[in-house]
């Protein structure tokens, strides 16, 4: 946000915050340890409203929970701005003094009354009423989200609304305050901050940008390819042009994880070469030509890695590795050497310390000071101890030298896929507490509290199907088929159905989910597919029988 | 040039008053707040301590940590007593040391401590006699109870400290799935009417077991290792790490033997997870090594 990708906010912080709007996040589940600081805050006081499509386990915690309609969270978000605005309760001198864009922001969401987003996002116009003035009026309010919000073909168009909002009412920067995407993977945070972005260098810098890449062609002594690369979902669209040939994949399991995932199938096994690093045999793996066995890099070696408040921490080998496998950094030295590269040490403390000499905003973390806890960044020297939340310049007088933060004008899409007669009902997908993304890791061990993948539904909906709880129904997509059970659910609303993605060999349920996806972000809209059910006319062989 | 610009968090640190008490004739200054637990802790005093956790709300249940405060007509447990200026505090008289040995002698005699060194420990430094009152210890002996592969729970070795009651309550969980049940001799820690812990409200995070004293729940892990006599905790190595699923960062503490990860446990003194640990991290390593 407003310049950097993180997080402006701290754990702790959540647990003196007055309001929380938890959005399209199942954190109880998906985050179940910074849950336990959402609770702190919550039995501190605070009154949490949680906008989900689905009750969840999370929605239960809350004081209010508003039942949305899949993908239309903008809708939602600017009927709250317009009502903030027209009861008075805009932060009028901050918005003046630290923010840009705003009158024309205004008129943009003056069409969205209470009663044409309750028509638009099912949520009644009373309660979106509440949330705003209990938003706008709370002295330390939070906005969280996950992937509810960036699983959808306008992923930024839907942060961007959020961010509207802490702009609007001054909630951002300020120390309790703030704007949270929690991230779902271990490091997703710091593989972005060190760079793995088409666009970026380390530390947010620009490979477009002739001073920072400059500092980094000094330090390398060769000169940097400045054109920006691609991310994943143009790398696809890449393949399918034939542009794309040779794909070398780490620690990723596209062959499961992505949205339409017999296209994407079909088009990494058309690849003229696949190279893949991992810890598993995945699927993607299967499809390579050449697998490079790696060891796993949390228990059985050295390095750091970022957390969803920015914390930098260490991550160390516990025990060696087993057969053939080798660290991440040997494995791509011994590449770059095959290629004429000498790439230096494979030290993790001294590639780290190359990171901290060209990265500012990492500069101060030496290993000895990570040591105790891990630190926040910006850290950018060794007597400044890490940054528990973002953008306090928009607070200052003169906001740093800076340009004040934008507003942006964001209009309601609703889902790519809309629902028809053929496909009437809307799947969405999430994670489950005991399992994780396509199960590689988690179905190592047994959970007894895992009830496999199942479709839960309605039971409205399953008796008007003819449906009996638990029956191995056909279910359908523009896209393909797949057959599982259905799980009766009254926490599902009527016409919703959903499913985790876990056990990609039991359901392959990305089969069925839409790769519509959004020209930024690069992500699909896994969280809005049109489905239908079928039932199953014949019974389903018995194995040996 | 891209720059982001920092903030350090300066609010809500105002001036911490102090208090100072006076402990076995020395007097120790600490913050408003502390407990006379901390302030022994801070003048170098080791107090037994069974019910308390540095991450649960003390229950005052185990009554070993009792000290003698002047004026008051009973010992008073230190865990949660606030520490008040001028308070005088006797933690090694004849009275303190009388009562740390009935308590230790009473959990004893009925209890199997095997698997509680430090409670032991307790018992050596008070020459506490567990065969006064029984021969051997009576313990109710009911059979281990296994019902999957995550944790065990061996009621003769429950001391009813309630620290996994605790656990699993407001100060960080908020599941709720155990509670003390039953009156008398019948009083145990236990699901809803009993029910297995898979159709509880357990989310199986093992947050109780983290903080079991006497190995009454245990690791099923540990559990197995221990019955084919293939525990060896002194060559165990503990090494702490970043958990490999959500982006949250808890720390893990791997407990490793013959290469091999046995248990996991997270750092009490982590901002992040304070001690605690959710079904992922807990027991999602087992591919390592697979």
């Amino acid at each position: 946000m407003f310049g950097a990708g993180g997080g402006t906010v701290s754990y702790a912080e959540i647990e003196e915050a007055d309001v929380i709007l938890l959005w399209g996040s199942n954190a109880r589940e998906a985050h179940p340890i910074f849950f336990h600081h959402l609770m702190k805050g919550l039995d501190n006081g605070a009154r949490m409203y949680s906008v989900d499509p689905r009750r969840t386990s999370s929605s239960k915690f809350a004081d209010l929970w508003l039942g949305i309609d899949v993908g239309t969270d903008i809708a939602l978000a600017n009927a709250i701005a317009r009502e903030i605005i027209h009861a008075g309760l805009a932060n009028d001198d901050f918005i003046i003094r630290s923010t840009r864009g705003y009158e024309d922001f205004a008129a943009a969401v003056e069409p969205y009354t209470l009663d044409v987003a309750a028509e638009i996002t099912g949520v009644p116009a009373t309660a979106i009423r509440e949330v705003a003035h209990a938003y706008a009026t709370g002295g330390k309010s939070q906005i969280l989200w996950t992937l509810g919000i960036t699983e959808h073909h306008n992923a930024v168009d839907n942060v961007l609304s959020l961010c509207n909002l802490a702009l609007l009412t001054g909630h951002v920067g300020r120390w309790g305050s703030g704007l949270v995407p929690l991230r779902g993977q271990n490091n997703v945070q710091g593989g972005g901050d060190m760079g793995a972005l088409p666009d970026k260098l380390p530390g947010f810098q620009r490979i477009d940008d002739d001073a920072d890449r400059t500092k980094f062609e000094a330090a390398y002594g060769m000169g940097l390819n400045p054109t920006p690369g691609i991310h994943l979902t143009l790398m696809f669209e890449a393949m399918e042009r034939s542009e794309l040939t040779a794909v070398y994949v780490v620690g990723e399991n596209p062959a499961d994880s992505e949205a339409d995932v017999d296209r994407a199938r079909a088009l990494l096994s058309g690849l003229d070469c696949l190279v893949v690093q991992d810890i598993f045999l995945t699927r993607t793996a299967q499809l390579a030509d050449v697998v490079l066995p790696a060891s796993v890099a949390w228990a059985e070696s050295d390095g750091t890695v970022t957390s969803s408040e920015r914390r930098v921490q260490r991550v160390r080998g516990a025990v060696t590795p087993p057969g053939e496998a080798r660290h991440d950094i040997d494995i791509i030295i011994d590449l770059a050497d095959r290629m004429g590269v000498d790439l230096g040490t494979n030290e993790p403390e001294a590639l780290w310390d190359e990171l901290r000499s060209l990265s500012p905003l990492h500069a101060g973390m030496s290993y000895e000071r990570l040591e105790a806890g891990g630190l926040q960044w910006p850290c950018p020297s060794l007597d400044h101890p890490g940054s528990p939340f973002l953008h306090g310049w928009l607070w200052a007088d003169d906001l740093g030298g800076r340009a004040p933060a934008p507003f942006s004008v964001v209009e309601h899409e609703g889902p790519k896929e809309q629902l028809t007669e053929e496909f009437p009902l809307r799947l969405t997908t999430g994670r489950s507490l005991d399992s994780y993304n396509t199960g590689v890791q988690s179905n190592g061990f047994t959970s007894p509290i895992r009830y496999g993948e199942a479709l839960d539904i309605n039971p409205v909906d399953g008796e008007s199907l003819g449906l009996s709880d638990g029956e191995r129904v056909r279910v359908s997509s523009p896209r393909g088929s797949v057959e599982m059970a259905v799980r009766f659910q009254f926490d599902i609303p009527i016409g919703l159905t959903f499913t985790t993605y876990h056990f990609p060999d039991l359901v392959d349920i990305n089969k069925l989910t839409n790769d519509a996806w959004d020209k930024r972000s690069g992500t699909s809209e896994f969280k809005a597919a049109a489905i239908r059910i079928d039932k199953i006319d014949f019974p389903i062989p018995m194995a040996g029988s | 040039m891209t720059t982001i610009e920092s903030d350090t968090h300066a609010e809500g640190e105002s001036a911490v008053e102090s208090v100072t008490v006076r402990i076995n004739n020395n007097d120790v200054s600490v913050a408003r707040g502390a407990t006379i637990l901390d302030a022994c802790t801070a003048s170098g005093i080791d107090t037994p301590t069974i019910c308390y956790a540095e991450n649960l709300t003390p229950v005052n249940v185990c009554r070993v940590c009792v000290v003698e405060v002047t004026g008051n007509r009973t010992l008073v447990p230190s865990c949660s007593r606030l520490a008040e200026a001028g308070m005088e505090i006797q933690t090694d008289s004849d009275r303190v040391r009388h009562s740390r040995k009935m308590v230790l002698e009473f959990l004893g005699s009925s209890v199997d401590l095997s698997q509680a060194p430090e409670i032991n420990q307790y018992s050596v430094r008070y020459e506490a006699d567990v065969t006064r009152y029984v021969d051997d210890r009576e313990v109710i002996e009911e059979p281990i109870r296994i019902q999957d592969e995550l944790y065990i729970r061996d009621y003769d070795k429950c001391v009813l400290c309630y620290k996994c009651v605790e656990a699993c309550g407001d100060d960080a969980q908020h599941t709720f799935a155990i509670a003390v049940a039953g009156r008398g001799f019948d009083n145990r820690v236990s699901t809803e009417f009993d029910v297995v812990l898979p159709d509880s409200a357990c989310v199986y995070c093992g947050n109780c077991v983290a903080v079991c004293p006497t190995n009454a729940l245990q690791f099923k892990s540990e559990f197995d290792l221990r019955r084919s006599e293939s525990w060896r905790e002194e060559e165990q190595t503990v090494t702490t790490t970043v958990c490999s699923y959500c982006g949250v960062g808890c720390n893990l503490e791997l407990h490793v033997q013959d290469n091999e990860i046995v248990k996991v446990t997270s750092p009490v003194d982590h901002s992040v997870t304070h001690g605690n640990l959710c079904i992922k991290g807990r027991f999602g390593y087992q591919y390592v090594g697979n």
